[in-house]
C-alpha cells in the first residue's frame, strides 16, 4: 500500500473512465446491435450507479485498510457518478425519448421520477463538493452531503423498477448497498445516515 | 437449412426488411436470459429435434404430435409481417410457416373451445434463464388467444424466417406470430396447445396485470404505465439518426382484425 497518492488518483481516474471507453469501443466496433441508443442509456445508468456504490466504499475501505488514500479519491468518484448520471440523462432524452413526451414522462412515470430526484440530489452534492463550498457551508456541509444515502436509495429504486422479470442483478447491487449502509450504522449510529440534521453544538 | 415456401403478397408488407443479423441477434427470449444478446448466445443449448407438441382440452383429436406430423400435409407460406415489441421497438420479418387456423382446425375444436392456450418448453437444464434465482416468471411461459383471434387469417405458426429454418433464439422449432399484438404474445418454442372454455392466464399479465393485458393489441392510444406507445424505433435504428415512426393501431392490421374487438373498450381490455 505504498502507492504514492497522486499515482493512485491517476489510476482511479483511468479506471473510472472504463465504462465510457467500453461504450465508445463497442460503438466503434459495432458491438451495440440494432438499437444502440437504448443499450447506451442503460449502460451509462449502470455506470453511474456503480460509481456511486464505489464512492460509498471509500470510507469503509479506509477504515478496514488503515490507508487514508481511499478517502482522497472519494470526491473524484462522486463527481464521476454525477458525470455518468448526466450522460445517462442526456442519452435517455436524446435516444429513448427523442425529446418528446417530456411532461408525461417526468410526472407520470414513477421510476423516472425516482431517477430524476436522485439526479437532482447528485447535482446538489456535486455543486457543493468543492473547497469553497465546503468552507462556506462549514458545519452544515456534512449533514447536507448525507443526502448521498437518499440518492443511492432512489437510484436503486429507479433501477429495480425497470426490471421486467429477472431481478437478480438488482438484488445483488442492493445487497452491496445495504452492506455499505449497515457498516455506517454500526460504526456511526443511525443518525449518521440522516441528512440535513445539524449536529448538536458541543 | 433452407425452406421452400410460397410467398403470399396479400399478407405481406413491402416495408424494408430488418437485416437477418439483427432479427436473429436482438431477441427477447427470457428462457435464455433477459439481455437482448443472451438468446443468440445461449439458445444453442436447447435441443429442438425431435420435438413434439401436446394437444389437449376441448377438441376431437387430442394427443401428442411429432412436429412433422403436426405440420405434414401443409405447404409452407412466406409472409412479411411487422413485429412491434411492447418495449417500443419494431422489426419487419419474413416468416415461413402455416396459417394457425389450418393447424387448429385439424384438431377439431369443440363448441366449448373459446380460447387456445399455448406453452413454451420448460427445461431448466437447457434453458439457463429458467434457472435464475430471482426471476419473477412462473415457468413455463404461457400465452393464449381467443379462438376467433387464433382463427384469424393473420395468425401464423412459423417454422422459419428469411427462407431458413428458425434459429433457436427466434423460437425454434415452432412459434406463434400474431402481428397485430405486441411481440410477447407470439410465444416461442411451443410444446403445448390447449383448447379451453375459460380465458387462460398469461405469463406477463400474471406478473404485472396493470402493464400487460391479455389482449395486448398494439395501440398507440394506450400507454404502457412506464413508457409511451405512440412511437416506435424501427430497427436497425442509428444513434445519430434514430429511426422513429408513428405506431399504428393494431400495428397497421386493423382492416383484418379490428372487427374482432368491435364494441370493446380497448383502454380497458388492453
Amino acid at each position: 500500500m505504498a502507492l504514492p497518492i497522486p499515482l493512485f488518483k491517476g489510476v482511479v481516474f483511468v479506471l473510472a473512465l472504463l465504462p465510457l471507453s467500453g461504450i465508445a469501443w463497442d460503438l466503434y466496433s459495432a458491438g451495440l446491435g440494432p438499437d444502440p441508443g437504448q443499450i447506451i442509456t442503460e449502460r451509462l445508468g449502470l455506470a453511474a450507479f456503480q460509481c456511486l456504490l464505489l464512492t460509498l466504499c471509500m470510507t469503509p475501505f479506509a477504515r478496514w485498510t488503515g490507508w487514508s488514500a481511499w478517502v482522497r479519491v472519494r470526491r473524484m468518484l462522486g463527481l464521476f457518478t454525477f458525470f455518468y448520471a448526466c450522460l445517462h440523462l442526456l442519452a435517455f432524452l436524446q435516444f429513448v425519448l427523442g425529446w418528446s413526451d417530456l411532461g408525461t414522462t417526468f410526472t407520470q412515470r414513477p421510476y423516472i421520477v425516482l431517477g430524476a430526484l436522485s439526479f437532482l440530489l447528485l447535482a446538489m452534492l456535486a455543486a457543493t463538493s468543492f473547497q469553497m463550498a465546503m468552507r462556506r457551508l462549514g458545519r452544515r456541509w456534512k449533514p447536507l452531503h448525507r443526502l448521498v444515502y437518499l440518492a443511492v436509495l432512489l437510484a436503486w429504486g429507479h433501477y429495480l423498477w425497470q426490471a421486467r422479470s429477472d431481478i437478480t442483478p438488482m438484488v445483488a447491487y442492493g445487497m452491496v448497498m445495504l452492506l455499505l449502509l449497515a457498516v455506517r450504522v454500526r460504526w456511526f449510529g443511525w443518525a449518521s445516515l440522516v441528512p440535513l440534521r445539524r449536529p448538536a453544538r458541543g | 437449412q433452407s425452406l421452400p415456401s410460397t410467398f403470399v403478397p396479400e399478407y405481406s408488407t413491402r416495408e424494408e426488411q430488418t437485416p437477418y443479423e439483427d432479427a436473429t441477434r436482438y431477441n427477447n427470449f427470457y428462457e435464455f436470459g433477459t439481455g437482448k444478446g443472451d438468446p443468440a448466445r445461449y439458445a444453442g443449448e436447447m435441443t429442438v429435434e425431435p420435438w413434439s407438441v401436446v394437444v389437449e382440452g376441448a377438441c376431437g383429436k387430442p394427443g401428442t404430435y411429432a412436429l412433422e406430423d403436426l405440420l405434414k400435409p401443409v405447404e409452407y407460406q412466406e409472409r412479411v409481417y411487422r413485429l412491434r415489441c411492447v418495449e417500443a421497438w419494431s422489426m419487419v420479418i419474413p416468416w415461413i410457416g402455416v396459417p394457425l387456423a389450418e393447424v387448429l382446425r385439424r384438431f377439431e375444436p369443440g363448441s366449448n373451445a373459446k380460447f387456445v392456450a399455448f406453452e413454451t418448453l420448460y427445461d431448466p437444464e437447457q434453458m439457463r434463464g429458467q434457472r435464475s434465482l430471482f426471476s419473477t416468471i412462473d415457468w413455463p411461459y404461457r400465452e393464449g388467444l381467443r379462438l376467433d383471434e387464433a382463427m384469424n387469417e393473420l395468425s401464423f405458426l412459423a417454422v422459419g424466417l428469411y427462407g431458413k429454418t428458425l434459429p433457436n433464439q427466434n423460437g425454434a422449432p415452432l412459434r406463434l406470430v400474431v402481428p397485430w399484438k405486441y411481440g410477447f404474445k407470439s410465444i416461442k418454442s411451443i410444446v403445448k396447445i390447449r383448447f379451453q372454455e375459460m380465458r387462460p392466464v398469461t405469463t406477463w399479465e400474471s406478473i404485472a396485470p396493470n402493464e400487460y393485458g391479455f389482449y395486448a393489441n398494439v395501440n398507440p392510444e394506450v400507454d404502457h404505465p412506464r413508457w409511451s406507445q405512440k412511437r416506435e424505433r424501427r430497427l436497425p435504428s442509428g444513434l445519430l439518426s434514430p429511426h422513429w415512426i408513428e405506431t399504428r393501431k393494431f400495428n397497421g392490421y386493423g382492416e383484418q382484425v379490428a372487427h374482432l374487438y368491435r364494441g370493446m373498450d380497448l383502454s380497458k381490455f388492453y
